[in-house]
């Protein structure tokens, strides 16, 4: 009362008292609980969010661009709740519900990165720095997923892989920020050789051919390691550059150079060419060290493998998935598919469109879209009913543990889309690696400087 | 060795007809018209559509669906049956196999109409431009072009099979008396070599033989001269500009079995015809048929393993560089002459 007296009102008092709960730091703790679901790279504020699709329409992978996009566009219909729901109701566990990602309807823009890794970096920043992309996601090049992923990294903003099966993304050049679904080079290899050895003997010699970069280094690195394991030998590894269309000056050494197996570490359009090319080379038909000579495609698309017609028939490769597999999630995606454009989805479409359905369940199981508590969620989780099995997105490097299929280019096609035969599903303890052998560091999962 | 030198001498000369063909009719209508077409590319680009647009036409099918059957996605099977077959019988069949070779009778009046028609509407206007600006307005077309094609036909590569019977390798080693199975090449780009051998050599035997290649030549020389004999030198400049869109668009056509055309096909070409044409000396057919094998030959030896070993990624510059060194030792070319492009 005293001081009440000297001047000092109730009033006076609370002012004093609110300013100095201010004045040390307390106040934002006090009525900012959850105060960090509010501090990160467009952190989603109207009854929308948005994914940024960075796809290749043009250029070398164009075609896996554009199954890409059509399968992102599907799942946002189904995550909207539109449609027939596609694999939501068969991914175990699951928290979507079918109504948006926490309440809030998904939405998208697209960047055509041109299948070249600048562009697609500098499509990313656009769609993060203007259209406000809480996650970015799609291409079909390496190159490009490394690219978006360490930027990703540098703005705080999830990037989930489409197509991209070099080791170094989810090796050397990994990132905390950065998930991939697809499987890769090395995987490709461990699950290929025995096959080869089976088919083709152990005595052989092998030419590959290698799209000069990241992708194509690891690819031949990983055949190589597997064919030789068998006891091949390898005559030559040449590089050529990506795009190049017309092979033929790199596919005449191969003629005379004692090889009997031609390894193309080739993808997309460059795949379709130089396969188409070797052929025309008379190469299927050759007879080397007294063996058929052989071709083998590491890494093949039913894509690919429709553009380069009966070049395929009979050739061994790997892929991450196929629609002909019968399992549920397989059944159910095809026919959500097929029913929406008329035609089965290739492994592009299909890794497309698990990515943005797990980063969907993993920020409803989060319960926010806060990167770090997202990236919590998916770190380590065991899933199914994709179509790939049991599968485990690995804490230690962000790279999905599930099967693997051999397939071959199939002789007898009932109809256009009936390319590839699954000659083999190598389990996924098998494909399965030390996380630690590639190196790399994920980098921190705090938030980074608002973008 | 000698079989791998041989063959990649010969895969130069492939490499090298299909350079010299489009550096043709660049050249052409440099020499006739004095313009720096970078559209040349893009008729390039539309002869090889017209080859798809004819395979489109000749594989039309009907398509009737069988509710009986179901394809995996739940839709009833669609059964096709071609339409020219059911037509033509035989006849209908032979058609679609040999559907490339066969899209030039379409390729001819087609890109005759585009030549004349870019020239007339467009490109007459610029005659007296700066060549700046005659790139700038051709290099636009050359984008309209493409993007005309990418909404007609998208962006993916569409692949158009050469003939069953022509598929393959043939073996030159056992026809030049050598080992069976050693030199072998394929039938497709041995017929492009000789393809590109009869169009160069019949432009080559029109400009000499013909008594309009003569009046040709002269305007070549010197226009004014021979527009005041009461020649209309034009109008056959314009026929000019149209024969350099067929052979472009001819040579377009005979590649898409070798490589799927795209609408960016015809860009891809175009730089490697401008150092083409550059080097053999702007202006000059001889010199750009010359630069053109020149080039496609050494691109090829150039790629060859034990090359690349000395000197690595040569494969990817030699062009380049061959062309930096011959135009610091011969600044007008292989074959210029004086006065042209010079101020």
């Amino acid at each position: 009362m005293t001081l009440l007296k000297r001047g000092l009102s109730r009033r006076r008092v609370l002012q004093t008292g609110v300013a100095g709960i201010i004045g040390t730091g307390v106040a934002p703790l006090m009525f900012t609980k959850g105060a960090w679901a509010q501090e990160f790279c467009n952190n989603p504020s109207g009854d929308t969010v948005t994914f940024g699709l960075n796809l290749p329409l043009t250029g070398a992978y164009a075609e896996e661009g554009a199954d890409e996009q059509k399968a992102y566009e599907l799942a946002v219909q189904h995550l909207n709740g539109e449609g027939d729901g596609g694999l939501i109701s068969v991914l175990t566990p699951t928290a979507l519900k079918g109504n948006g990602i926490l309440g809030k309807k998904v939405a998208f823009v697209t960047s055509d990165s041109q299948t070249k890794a600048d562009v697609a970096r500098a499509g990313a920043t656009r769609m993060i720095e203007r259209d406000g992309a809480i996650m970015v996601t799609g291409g079909s090049s390496s190159a490009e997923a490394i690219a978006v992923q360490g930027l990703c990294q540098e703005m705080g903003v999830i990037f989930m892989a489409g197509l991209t099966h070099s080791n170094d993304t989810t090796g050397k050049d990994k990132r905390r920020y950065g998930f991939r679904h697809f499987f890769n080079a090395y995987q490709s290899g461990i699950g290929l050789g025995p096959v080869l050895g089976q088919e083709y003997g152990t005595d052989r010699r092998a030419y590959h051919l290698t799209a000069d970069y990241t992708w194509g280094w690891t690819q031949e690195e990983s055949m190589k390691a597997a064919t030789e394991a068998l006891g091949w030998q390898t005559v030559e590894a040449v590089r050529t550059p990506l795009g190049a269309a017309d092979f033929s000056q790199y596919l005449t050494p191969v003629l005379n150079s004692g090889a009997d197996v031609l390894i193309l570490n080739h993808y997309g359009n460059d795949m379709v060419n130089s396969l188409t090319q070797a052929v025309q080379f008379g190469m299927r038909d050759r007879q080397a060290n007294g063996k058929n000579f052989e071709i083998v495609v590491p890494l093949f698309s039913e894509l690919m493998a429709k553009g380069a017609g009966a070049n395929i028939k009979g050739i061994y490769g790997t892929s991450n998935w196929h629609w002909n597999l019968q399992d549920p999630g397989t059944i159910a995606f095809t026919k959500s598919f097929g029913a929406a454009y008329g035609a089965p989805p290739s492994q592009a479409a299909h890794t497309a469109y698990v990515q943005a359905l797990l980063y969907a369940d993993a920020c409803e199981r989060a319960g926010t879209f806060y990167p770090p508590e997202v990236i919590k969620a998916l770190e380590g989780h065991e899933f199914d009913g994709m179509g790939n099995g049991p599968t485990l997105y690995r804490a230690e490097d962000h790279q999905c543990i599930k099967n693997v299929l051999v397939v071959q280019g199939n002789d007898n096609p009932t109809s256009e889309y009936d390319v590839l035969n699954i000659v083999q599903e190598v389990p996924r303890d098998t494909v399965a690696y030390d996380p630690t052998i590639f190196g790399g560091d994920l980098g921190p999962a705090e938030p980074a400087p608002m973008c | 060795m000698f079989e791998v030198i041989f063959l990649q001498f010969l895969n130069g000369l492939d490499k090298g007809a299909a350079y010299a063909l489009i550096a043709l009719g660049l050249t052409l209508v440099f020499g006739t018209l004095g313009v720096v077409n970078f559209a040349h590319g893009a008729l390039f680009m539309l002869g090889a559509f017209c080859a798809v647009l004819f395979r489109q036409f000749v594989t039309l099918e009907t398509v009737t669906l069988d509710p009986e059957k179901l394809s995996p996605w739940g839709a009833p099977l669609e059964i096709r049956e071609p339409l020219v077959q059911a037509w033509f019988g035989d006849f209908g069949a032979v058609l679609v196999n040999y559907s490339v070779p066969a899209s030039i009778i379409i390729t001819i009046p087609i890109m005759l109409l585009v030549g004349i028609g870019l020239e007339r509407g467009i490109i007459k206007h610029f005659y007296k431009r700066p060549h700046a600006e005659q790139i700038l307005v051709t290099f636009g077309l050359a984008i309209v072009a493409q993007e005309l094609i990418k909404s007609f036909f998208g962006p993916n590569p569409i692949p158009q099979p050469m003939p069953s019977d022509l598929r393959g390798a043939a073996d030159i080693g056992a026809f030049l008396g050598m080992q069976a199975n050693v030199i072998t090449y394929p039938i497709w780009r041995l017929i492009y070599f000789l393809f590109s051998f009869v169009i160069i050599g019949g432009v080559f035997a029109f400009l000499q033989f013909t008594t309009f290649g003569m009046v040709v030549r002269a305007g070549m020389a010197d226009r004014e001269t021979v527009g005041l004999l009461g020649i209309n030198i034009d109008r056959r400049f314009t026929i000019m500009f149209g024969l350099a869109a067929v052979v472009a668009g001819m040579a377009g056509v005979m590649y898409t079995p070798l490589l799927p055309p795209n609408y960016h096909i015809g860009m891809d070409f175009l730089v490697l015809s401008f150092v083409v044409v550059v080097v053999g000396g702007m202006g000059s057919l001889p010199g750009a048929v010359a630069a053109g094998f020149l080039l496609g030959i050494l691109q090829s030896f150039a790629s060859m393993t034990q090359v690349k070993a000395l000197i690595p990624g040569i494969d990817q510059i030699i062009i380049y560089l061959v062309a930096v060194v011959i135009l610091l030792v011969l600044p007008r070319g292989l074959f210029g002459r004086r006065g042209v492009m010079e101020a």
